[in-house]
């Protein structure tokens, strides 16, 4: 030890400060998810048993009442959506994990604002569950759909925002739970209805009233009709089976139009990401 | 150095419910010091350390450290500090370079010196062999001393370790007194730490000694020690019942025989060993002078000692038999 030590002087916050601090935990995040490669595995597993094995065998038994549309064509955007939300849940739930092993302390105890930490997990998030969203975008071609530069660009920004609100939801879960156990419990809990109720496995159009209201209110709703609406813009099909396949969503008579949809998830990402920082202010 | 105290705690308090964690404690650290908080499991360490380090908020009474109040000015407060907690805060899954590189990002430090800097506190603690290799590879104490290197990197005015060697091997636990020792000399730095270890206490400048939330006496180790009393004397010789009748004629000892050696008590056991010699009439064949221990301080200002306080009033027996092995 004949160096001289070297002088550091840690500056004062600054939003350059807070912006270091978000794209370290960015960083981390995504470091941890190409580390891990068993998990890039199997988020991928789900998405494809669907897509593939249930796909194929529901789409033998409905082929007779949508002519000209794979089944698995439909099931495309919901398959999309649920690899991103599972991802991003996951990225989330890395949370409960850095706080049972201690890490969340190393986070909490440095002179940065929560909302920079919070951001960049929710960032980070969202970064991996597009990535892994991706791998299924290159499918595209097993199940009809045509590899078109729009669309895929904007099921691109679509995957990001409905991954950035998923993890935003999975944040704020995840600040009060002390272990994966009971996170993961709820988490399932959380999704698999959202799921059900999204349009991402059968159509929304004629369903009993009750089934009607449930898929209006559940807000993942309004992240898969966008990516569907993108992808069935760029197929041919006759309007009769668009009109069942692809219905959108409606208010009563008021038929949402795509933006309004992106910008409710928007809404309610920002919404979900205040109360997480809220969160982690008060638990100190 | 006549600066500001580095640590000044004014009847901080802290009470969970109705347990009274800590009861209102008083004390100054100053720059550049050593200085340990000592005391049994349960005592309140953690606790006050906690509220020092901005984790906890205090329920009374007010502290600064490095000159900010840790209840309003807690982002000066962490800027100023380094952390070793008493549970590994690293991530297992990223290299060893990577945690420093994160606490570096997260901390601000100036991109320009991020590299060097890394690499000089690895080095100190010897793991810049290892900086590639993931955390969850490491033993215990590589992880400790890598966390000691982190806690280093933003290079704060303050250092806290909560128990810093516990759970490590007497090898690793020197070679991490040997870091911190070096540390005062490579940096400008205050460290505050708390231990249980008596045998560590002893390497503070001065400690205080915590008993069930609060702080029972402050002083430097030899202090504390000089005011137990008296040092311990063992001497063997030809024939101990004359040996133990000539102390009491000549020096008006009351000696007796322990652990096969003649033993006595004098207030100042190397001033009287010349003495003694000269004076007992008899050959000595060996002599050990003894300083009461940290273990006679903790006893004779609790009234307890350290590992019968942590046992509370149970199995003492036992845990003294384990204490001994």
């Amino acid at each position: 030890m004949a160096t001289e030590a070297i002088s550091v002087r840690v500056p004062g916050r600054s939003a350059g400060h807070d912006l270091r601090a978000v794209k370290v935990v960015l960083h981390r995040e995504m470091l941890r998810f190409v580390n891990d490669r068993t998990r890039m595995l199997s988020m991928l597993m789900q998405p494809v048993l669907w897509l593939f094995v249930m796909g194929t065998g529901l789409g033998s038994l409905v082929q007779g009442s949508i002519p000209g549309v794979d089944y698995r064509t439909f099931m495309y955007p919901g398959m999309i959506s649920m690899t991103v939300i599972m991802t991003g849940m996951f990225s989330a739930g890395s949370i409960v994990w850095d706080r049972e092993f201690g890490f969340l302390r190393e986070m909490l105890v440095a002179p940065v604002s929560r909302g920079a930490i919070v951001i960049g997990k929710c960032l980070g998030g969202a970064i991996v569950a597009t990535g892994q969203g991706v791998v299924i975008l290159a499918m595209a071609g097993l199940v009809g759909v045509p590899y078109s530069p729009t669309l895929f660009a904007t099921l691109l920004a679509e995957m990001f925002l409905a991954a950035f609100t998923i993890t935003a939801f999975g944040v704020m879960l995840a600040a009060r739970m002390k272990n994966m156990q009971t996170f993961f419990g709820l988490m399932q809990m959380a999704i698999m209805p959202m799921m059900f109720l999204s349009g991402a496995m059968f159509p929304l159009a004629n369903l009993p009233s009750w089934l009607h209201v449930l898929t209006v209110v559940n807000p993942m709703t309004y992240a898969v009709d966008p990516m569907r609406e993108a992808v069935f813009s760029h197929l041919n099909v006759p309007a009769a089976v668009n009109a069942v396949l692809n219905p959108g969503v409606r208010w009563f008579d008021f038929q949402v139009p795509v933006a309004l949809e992106l910008g409710i998830v928007a809404a309610l990402g920002a919404a979900l990401l205040a109360v997480g920082v809220a969160e982690f202010k008060r638990a100190e | 150095m006549t600066a500001d105290p580095a640590i000044a705690v004014r009847g901080l308090k802290k009470t969970y419910g109705k347990v009274e964690a800590v009861k209102g404690v008083d004390f100054e650290v100053r720059p550049g010091e050593v200085f340990g908080f000592l005391g049994p499991n349960g005592a309140g360490k953690t606790t006050t350390i906690s509220m020092l380090c901005t984790l906890v908020n205090p329920t009374g009474g007010s502290a600064t450290v490095a000159g900010h109040d840790v209840v309003k000015e807690r982002d000066e407060v962490r800027r100023n500090i380094g952390l070793v907690f008493q549970d590994p805060t690293l991530d297992g899954y990223l290299s060893a370079e990577q945690n420093l590189r994160f606490h570096a990002e997260l901390y601000g430090v100036p991109k320009r010196v991020v590299g060097d800097r890394i690499r000089q506190v690895m080095e100190m603690v010897a793991l810049w062999d290892r900086k590639d290799a993931k955390v969850m590879t490491f033993s215990g104490g590589m992880k400790r001393r890598l966390e000691i290197a982190r806690g280093l990197l933003h290079s704060p005015r303050v250092l806290f370790l909560d128990e810093p060697t516990v759970g490590l091997d007497p090898q690793t636990r020197s070679a991490i007194w040997g870091y911190i020792n070096q540390l005062r000399l490579t940096e400008d730095i205050t460290i505050f730490m708390t231990t249980h270890y008596m045998d560590e206490a002893e390497y503070c400048e001065r400690i205080a000694i915590i008993d069930h939330g609060e702080i029972v006496v402050i002083d430097s180790p030899e202090a504390l020690k000089a005011s137990v009393g008296k040092d311990r004397v063992q001497i063997q010789t030809a024939d101990d019942t004359e040996a133990i009748k000539a102390l009491r004629e000549r020096f008006g000892l009351d000696a007796a025989v322990h652990e096969g050696a003649v033993t006595f008590a004098v207030a100042s056991g190397e001033e009287f060993v010349p003495r003694l010699f000269a004076e007992l009439g008899m050959p000595i064949r060996s002599v050990s002078v003894s300083r009461p221990s940290l273990d006679d301080v903790f006893m004779s200002y609790t009234g307890s000692t350290i590992r019968d306080a942590e046992s509370g009033d149970g199995n003492m027996a036992w845990m003294r038999a384990m204490a001994r092995r």
